[in-house]
């Protein structure tokens, strides 16, 4: 697997955090790839456990437990609409429907296993996400890293129109 | 110095605050950096305690009666003696900000804005416990308060603030940053720390697994939430004593309430530990109920707590009397919340107005339970999802009449039988939904009334069901 030396450098140095043991860098670099590849491959997984000295199933075990690692490719904005009470409360069912027909995003295949819809064109994908910790200004969303507030259904298309 | 404070229009504190962790969230002309941090007097608390014995330290903690923030209201200092006298093994720090309790956000600001206060918090409480490597566990929503925090602890070990012999002392402390991948279970703190050890956060059962004896590498590991971590710097600036005349006896010093709902103004509120009622929260600080609406419910202490209904009423102990109060007259405090039936908890505070139907409520509640249980124990596993997909019936207004029974019945044999806490955290709000609003759920079973919710098309959409 081909990576940049800045990203190598960045690998070594994240290593280093965790002078006990380096299996507690699994996280870290599983972040490190996904932002590099957009999600994590087959290959990453092996590359992380070759690296960290596990077997790779300790690192895809951690692919599949946790919410935030994906196994496909997302679009090129990733939307997470925040779904907890609050939030709901405030619209975000809603939001997320409006976005989805604004961006053209059918989530009729979603599962439990499967929580990312792509739009066709592949520009965004979406998911819901569990509570995001700024409930008093919801319905919330993550789009990428950017975070958005009080984002009225109506106000979908505005929105995605930042990401243009 | 306090005279001078500006906050950002429309983000003024309201005057039943003590602004003391928030005293710079909003506020005009700050921003996260080292320099601004210090020009405010930043770092003085922690040269102060490099200054003093550790255990000194702690005395101070013990003595300000601070008691956790991040959900149990374990006290601080008590929690800080439970390392082994006789340990050997190196001793870490964690702070826990993976702030992801339903209804919760205040450790969020802290991060954002205010990064070196939490810092400084870190550097007095490892010193005080003797840890030379502390980890901030983020929640991985969080990417730019990462950024924000490594930039941070970047500034301070230039100015030598971390790093070998920080503050010319011979003390040694690095902090880093480690961030979480949108589990909710790495807010449990043996979740958290197998979370850390790079594997699957599955919590450990106490006892034996006490983080303060077998924590993090299964050495001595204390955890404590952002907010806590936070108070450690004002207790040593006010001394431990003078902290603790802050807020109630047993309830000291001040904690950041978040309310969100049916107010017309959600917010966070910084106030004196049960110096405000729960009806002042909501008619005071956030500006009352929407036009027209009345009070039905209120989740008191993020998403776990059991709900309290609007024409509940308590018996309760104040001072040497019992004395009956209704739920707008309980006082935001530890002990009274519990004696009322529910916790403080995180403080999250969920308003609900007559608009709102109780099933909707609960069955979103339990998808969050069904979502996050990590599948360890087959009681909170399967029961979580059990609890979901009856209260999906109820909502799609295809549930019988003994469904109600049979969520109760599944909601019991999840409490106690678990290996961590969220057992309770799951079955706790089903609990009291039932005991609270049985006749509102059951009367929802019948297909008759599948009409009547809220916002059912998108909430049916939500769950798959439309
Ligand atoms: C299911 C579950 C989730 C939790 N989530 C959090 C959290 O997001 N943040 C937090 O600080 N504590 C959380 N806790 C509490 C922690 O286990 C731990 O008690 C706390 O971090 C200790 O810090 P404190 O003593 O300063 O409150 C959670 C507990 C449970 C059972
Ligand atoms: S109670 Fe639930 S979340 Fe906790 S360890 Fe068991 S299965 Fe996991
Ligand atoms: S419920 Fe959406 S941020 Fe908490």
């Amino acid at each position: 697997m081909d990576l940049p030396e800045e990203l190598l450098a960045k690998i070594d140095e994240v290593i280093t955090h965790y002078p006990e043991s380096k299996r507690s860098a699994t996280l870290p670099l599983l972040h490190l790839l996904q932002r590099q590849f957009g999600f994590i491959t087959t290959e990453s997984v092996e590359w992380i456990a070759q690296k960290l000295e596990l077997e790779p199933i300790n690192v895809l075990e951690l692919v599949t437990f946790y919410p935030g690692f994906r196994q496909s490719a997302p679009g090129k904005y990733h939307i997470r609409v925040c779904r907890t009470l609050s939030c709901a409360m405030a619209g975000s069912e809603e939001l997320m429907e409006s976005l989805c027909r604004e961006a053209g995003i059918d989530r009729s295949g979603v599962t439990h296993h499967d929580p990312i819809a792509v739009g066709k064109d592949g520009k965004f994908s979406i998911e819901f996400a569990e509570c995001l910790a700024s409930c008093g200004t919801g319905p919330v969303c993550l789009v990428n890293d950017d975070f958005h507030e009080a984002v009225a259904p109506q106000d979908a298309s505005k929105l995605l129109n930042k990401y243009k | 110095m306090a005279e001078s404070i500006q906050y950002k229009r429309g983000k003024v504190p309201h005057k039943r605050e003590h602004r003391m962790i928030f005293r710079n969230i909003d506020r005009v002309g700050w921003d996260p950096s080292l320099a601004t941090y210090e020009s405010d007097g930043g770092y003085a608390m922690a040269r102060k305690a490099l200054a003093m014995d550790p255990a000194q330290v702690t005395e101070e903690v013990k003595a300000s009666g601070l008691r956790g923030r991040g959900g149990a209201g374990f006290p601080t200092g008590v929690k800080w003696t439970f390392i082994p006298p006789a340990n050997t093994k190196p001793v870490y720090l964690i702070c826990n900000c993976d702030e992801s309790e339903p209804g919760t956000f205040k450790d969020r600001y802290i991060v954002h804005q205010d990064p070196h206060q939490l810092l400084e918090g870190m550097i007095i409480s490892s010193y005080a416990v003797g840890a030379h490597i502390a980890y901030i566990y983020i929640r991985e929503e969080f990417p730019e308060g990462a950024v924000i925090l490594e930039q941070a602890i970047a500034e301070a070990k230039e100015k030598g603030y971390l790093g070998k012999g920080i503050f010319d002392s011979s003390f040694d402390l690095e902090i880093y940053v480690h961030r979480g991948a949108g589990a909710y279970i790495c807010g449990e703190e043996t979740g958290l720390i197998e979370s850390l050890e790079g594997k699957r956060p599955y919590p450990r059962i106490k006892p034996p697994y006490f983080p303060a004896a077998l924590g993090l590498y299964m050495c001595p590991t204390i955890v404590n939430n952002v907010e806590s971590l936070c108070h450690v710097k004002h207790i040593l600036e006010m001394g431990g004593e003078q902290y603790a005349k802050l807020g109630t006896p047993r309830n000291t010093g001040t904690r950041i309430l978040c309310v969100s709902g049916d107010v017309r103004k959600p917010g966070y509120f910084e106030v004196e530990v049960g110096t405000v009622t729960l009806g002042e929260l909501i008619h005071d600080l956030c500006g009352g109920l929407h036009d027209g609406r009345t009070l039905k419910a209120v989740i008191p202490g993020g998403s776990s707590a059991k709900v309290l209904r609007a024409d509940e009423r308590f018996n309760i102990r104040q001072g040497d009397e019992q004395v009956e109060i209704g739920i707008e007259d309980i006082p935001m405090d530890f002990d009274t919340l519990m004696a009322c039936g529910s916790m403080a908890g995180s403080g999250g505070v969920i308003v609900m107005d007559d608009s709102r139907s109780m099933s909707w409520v609960i069955n979103n509640i339990n998808h969050f339970y069904a979502h996050e249980s990590c599948g360890q124990c087959t009681p909170c596993r399967e029961g979580s999802l059990w609890m979901q997909k009856i209260t999906d019936r109820i909502v799609a207004g295809t549930a019988s009449p003994d469904d109600v029974d049979t969520l109760k019945s599944v909601a019991d044999n999840i409490e106690g039988k678990t290996i961590c806490a969220f057992g309770e955290a799951a079955s706790w709000p089903v609990q009291s939904f039932i005991d609270k609003f049985r006749d509102e759920l059951v009367a929802d079973t019948d297909p008759k009334n599948a009409g009547k919710f809220v916002a059912p098309e998108g909430m049916l959409a939500a769950v798959g069901l439309k």
